[in-house]
């Protein structure tokens, strides 16, 4: 792959004001029905520097199912009702909440050779005023010893690490927030 | 930078309701008119091209933390992106298929019992990688303003007509070169919050996915020539001309359809990919199951 030309990427911009009517559509934020077996409620609210709620993000998650599968399947924009993709997205609320109803992803096979990565959700989060979208990763809490081994979670210092790993809710959902600046800022990534 | 008020940080980017005359109401002394937001951009502009001559490398996205888009002055992160290798479901894409999108979708023409009024265009091109592979059997989505420059958004209070023939929604899946093609109608310039007197270039927003989800990219395509280039901050977020021109659309008389409809093509290049690709991949069968 060395050889071949690179093409310079095309640039971001924000998603604006008016995605409203355009991005979501039937159950996006629905990854498997609610209520049904292993389903969790994955919620969070998105803040600003300000510590103000932003009403205008909207967000994807993309992970991998319960047994730790990458999955290839078509139907996220039609849910089937059955089918789990993987795949989901979700506007805020006017209370800068979003929800998802998904399960915990499972760990996906290790790389031989490499250390074994806790299980994760990858985020991308796209708002009015944010000029380019953000990738983050939510972390599960339980596995301690997957975490402390976690090649990403190893090169944060704690404080910042914790902004990735979500708390377990007493009804089995996780709850995970996003700070977009200021204190407690999310650690967002960059994969270039 | 002047002060920043919390209060227009707070507004939307549409107009206030229906108020036609408002831009033409004595100036307040509060407000910041296009020649304070130039100025700023300027500045900007000049900085980052003397970076460039001292041997800055060229920035080819947009800043984070641009302050003319005053909406982003809350909203960028402070410290820098960390930087991570792409694991696991990173290193794949949710796949989408013609379960997810009808072909008509690619069609903002006729979606209604009518025709919309305004400039029937043709916008059509590739998607590809950074490696110059064609994305194939992937998910595009557009949406813009009608001819007029509303959007059917119930927050959008520009005062223009509504078209009730055009939505201004479409969504198609890239064929096997990666390839897309809608057919719509010119979006109007419209007005909005930043400062007194702000106006959005004409653009379409288009959101993509690549093979890898690192590659998952929303930005807007714009129309060549246009006069509000050098006023808009969101376009000005990019600061590298060179990196402005790739969301600028090439007039294409080779797409223009005869008695129809005039062509514009542009190409879209995402980062990456990460991951060493399977066969089947390369020869562009991912994403499609049926
Ligand atoms: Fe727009």
């Amino acid at each position: 792959m060395s050889n071949q030309t690179k093409l310079v990427p095309t640039p971001g911009q924000t998603v604006g004001p008016f995605y409203g009517y355009a991005l979501p559509f039937e159950k996006d934020n629905e990854l498997l029905a609610p209520g049904s077996p292993g389903s969790i409620r994955l919620q969070g609210t998105v803040y600003d520097g300000a510590g103000h709620t932003i009403p205008d993000a909207i967000l994807e998650i993309w992970q991998p199912d319960a047994e730790g599968n990458i999955l290839k399947k078509t139907g996220s924009l039609v849910r089937d009702g059955y089918t789990f993709t993987g795949w989901g997205r979700g506007a805020v609320g006017n209370s800068g909440v979003f929800t998802f109803t998904t399960v915990n992803p499972g760990p996906t096979k290790q790389v031989p050779g490499k250390p074994a990565a806790a299980p994760f959700i990858s985020v991308a989060i796209f708002a009015r005023g944010l000029t380019n979208r953000l990738f983050t990763r939510i972390y599960l809490p339980e596995d301690t010893e997957a975490l402390a081994n976690d090649p990403l979670l190893r090169s944060l210092d704690p404080e910042r690490r914790k902004t990735l790993i979500a708390r377990r809710d007493a009804d089995g959902g996780l709850t995970w927030d996003v700070r977009l600046q200021g204190e407690g800022e999310t650690v967002f990534l960059d994969f270039q | 930078m002047p002060e920043e008020t919390n209060a227009q940080l707070d507004t939307d980017e549409s107009v206030p309701p229906a108020e036609p005359k408002a831009a033409h109401m004595p100036l307040d002394r509060a407000i910041e008119t296009q020649a304070d937001l130039s100025a700023e951009i300027n500045a900007l502009g000049e900085a980052y091209a003397r970076a460039l001559k001292e041997g800055s490398s060229a920035e080819t996205q947009p800043r984070l933390d641009y302050p003319p888009y005053r909406s982003s002055i809350l909203r960028h992160p402070t410290k820098s992106l960390h930087h991570a290798d792409p694991e696991t479901i990173e290193l794949y894409s949710p796949a989408f298929g013609h379960q997810d999108v009808h072909a008509l979708e690619s069609d903002l023409t006729i979606q209604h019992n009518g025709e919309p009024q305004g400039e029937r265009i043709i916008v059509a091109g590739r998607v590809l990688d950074g490696n110059g592979r064609p994305v194939a059997g992937q998910l595009v989505e557009i949406w813009q303003a009608n001819s007029s420059g509303r959007y059917i958004h119930k927050r959008d209070q520009h005062p223009a007509p509504i078209d009730p023939n055009f939505t201004g929604i479409g969504r198609c899946i890239t064929g096997p070169d990666g390839s897309y093609r809608f057919t719509t109608i010119k979006p109007g310039a419209y007005p909005w919050k930043n400062h007194l007197n702000a106006w959005r270039p004409a653009h379409i927003h288009f959101s993509l996915f690549g093979t890898e989800f690192t590659q998952r990219i929303i930005t807007q395509m714009y129309f060549p020539g246009d006069q509000l280039f050098p006023l808009d901050p969101i376009y000005q977020t990019i600061v590298d001309q060179d990196a402005r021109d790739r969301l600028v659309a090439t007039y294409d008389h080779s797409l223009t359809e005869p008695e129809w409809a005039l062509g514009y093509n542009w190409d879209i290049v995402l980062t990456g990919p990460k991951r060493t690709w399977t066969e089947n991949e390369a020869l562009g069968a991912a994403g499609d199951e049926e």
